[in-house]
């Protein structure tokens, strides 16, 4: 179930994250979120409450710099991306009694999702869903061409703030499944894949969906076979998928390379 | 005379604390056709941005249709130089042009039934509508263009404004442009961005040579200084079917 609600956001954020060339930044939030994490053990809040309100703040600054000064964006991402991590570990050294798995953050635990998460995180898949639903439009014109999005009166800088604030708010979600190390992987193989063969972007975050919905499964029916850790298995797939879409490409190509030169 | 489109005063811009445009003056009229030609680097789309509203003069003043740049934006049809920027976007030629439907604000950005009809007869007047579920990327340099042209078209502008259309185009997909463009001038006034002014010399009536100043000259006439000034190298001039014309030099040169 953690799994299917994880392919939905996956595939419909992962898309904007393809599309729009923002890995890097996601990589950025996906380890500020450490930071996070570490704060909610730290206070003993509960991990979504600690996780997602330092995630999102920090992932707020990175969008406000990378709207501010382009050019030094990346440098600011990287520092916020290693401050994020550093904070965690400390914050977690400093936690009396501390014993939680760290694993389980780093390299997620599907299995071990409870409930009351489970429904936090329909909640979340549906506000996303519905933003999505409503500005679809306007998401998909600043994607494609922020210029002219702007000249028709879209408000792109605050779609953009929105949209940078769902990413942090999936990468939360899907920590738990991966783990934070994964995230990134999950949420940009199966839209890199998908937009090869979407003619929409609808179709892309459809496509996306179904390939995460096929990762996730396949990874953990592999991992309890073969007793292995869920997240790497699951990323392991998925990174397979990758490099089999890149050959089928690759080959596709060569045909109708060799066909031109025939002709 | 009639109420100017554009109307430009005193207007300076610099970038990085270079001074990109310096003291541009000029007035464009309703139903006019302006060719701006100059070296790259000269301010061209610099000129065109500040128009547009997306940057900001240092000095001086831009009225729009009587308006601020930035109020008037939607008002304008805008086909920007960079088409390709996003390559591997999966997006149809419809989906393009119904961008030019988005309401301003924030609203439900739901297409509406009237959207796809308006969107399918600016896709008509381009002869582009048989390509409407083509993915973009399928398409020649050319048909990109006209289908850039179309969304602009769609958003009922009373200026067109083009920056370099044919850019990346062949002989032929050229041709159309401008003859797509000719007819467009019978209702709007346009403003186009162009290196050969060859092929254009018989559809402007105007050209404004920008290379950080900007000189205005009002009635279309095309010499071989200008046409030096487009390439950056003496070329002969050859205009079909036009007599040879001789412009006044430029103030102060």
């Amino acid at each position: 179930m953690a799994g299917l609600l994880t392919s939905v956001i996956c595939g419909i954020i992962g898309t904007f994250v393809v599309v729009n060339r923002i890995a890097f930044l996601a990589g950025g939030i996906a380890h500020a979120a450490y930071g996070g994490i570490g704060l909610a053990f730290f206070l003993g809040l509960p991990y979504i409450v600690g996780t997602l309100g330092f995630t999102l703040f920090a992932a707020l600054i990175m969008a406000a710099v990378t709207l501010k000064a382009k050019e030094r964006a990346d440098t600011f991402i990287g520092v916020l991306w290693a401050g994020g991590m550093g904070l965690g570990v400390i914050l977690l050294d400093l936690t009396p009694g501390y014993n939680v798995d760290l694993m389980s953050y780093l390299f997620g635990s599907i299995l071990a999702v409870p409930k009351s998460d489970l429904w936090q995180m329909l909640v979340m898949c549906l506000s996303v869903g519905l933003i999505v639903i409503f500005f679809y439009n306007d998401f998909l014109a600043m994607s494609y061409d922020e210029e002219f999005a702007q000249l028709r009166g879209v408000p792109v800088k605050g779609l953009y703030f929105l949209l940078i604030g769902m990413i942090a708010l999936s990468i939360v979600m899907i920590i738990r499944v991966v783990g934070l190390i994964l995230v990134i992987a999950l949420l940009t193989i199966p839209p890199y894949i998908a937009e090869k063969y979407a003619q929409s972007l609808r179709m892309m975050m459809l496509i996306s969906t179904l390939l995460c919905c096929m990762f996730t499964i396949t990874g953990l029916w592999l991992s309890y076979i073969f007793n292995l850790t869920s997240g790497a298995t699951i990323i392991m797939v998925a990174v397979a998928a990758f490099f089999i879409s890149f050959l089928v490409q690759y080959l596709k190509n060569r045909r109708l390379y060799s066909k031109a030169i025939g002709d | 005379m009639d109420k100017p489109v554009i109307d430009i005063k005193n207007l300076w811009f610099s970038f990085n604390g270079e001074a990109v445009l310096q003291d541009v003056n000029f007035t464009l009229y309703h139903k006019e056709f302006l060719a701006m030609i100059g070296p790259n680097g000269g301010g061209k789309t610099t000129l065109l941005k500040l128009m547009l509203g997306l940057f900001e003069a240092d000095r001086g003043d831009i009225r729009v249709l009587g308006q601020n740049p930035r109020q008037a934006a939607h008002r304008i049809g805008y086909v920007p130089q960079d088409i390709h920027i996003n390559k591997n976007f999966p997006i149809s030629v419809l989906d393009v042009v119904l961008m030019g439907r988005l309401r301003s604000g924030i609203s439900w950005s739901h297409h509406k039934k009237d959207d796809r009809i308006a969107s399918q007869l600016a896709l008509e007047k381009v002869e582009m509508e048989q390509f409407k579920n083509r993915h973009v990327d399928e398409l020649s340099g050319g048909q990109q263009q006209r289908v850039f042209i179309a969304r602009a078209l769609v958003t009922e502008p009373e200026i067109l404004i083009l920056d370099e259309p044919t850019a990346s185009v062949d002989a032929k997909g050229q041709a159309k442009i401008y003859t797509i463009l000719k007819d467009l001038n019978e209702k709007v006034t346009i403003l186009v961005v162009s290196h050969d002014l060859l092929a254009l010399s018989s559809y402007i009536k105007s050209v404004a040579c920008v290379n950080r100043r900007v000189h205005f000259h009002g009635a279309a006439e095309v010499t071989e200084e200008m046409l030096e000034m487009a390439y950056q190298c003496p070329v002969e001039l050859i205009a079909h079917g036009l007599p040879h014309r001789v412009l006044r030099a430029h103030n102060g040169d």
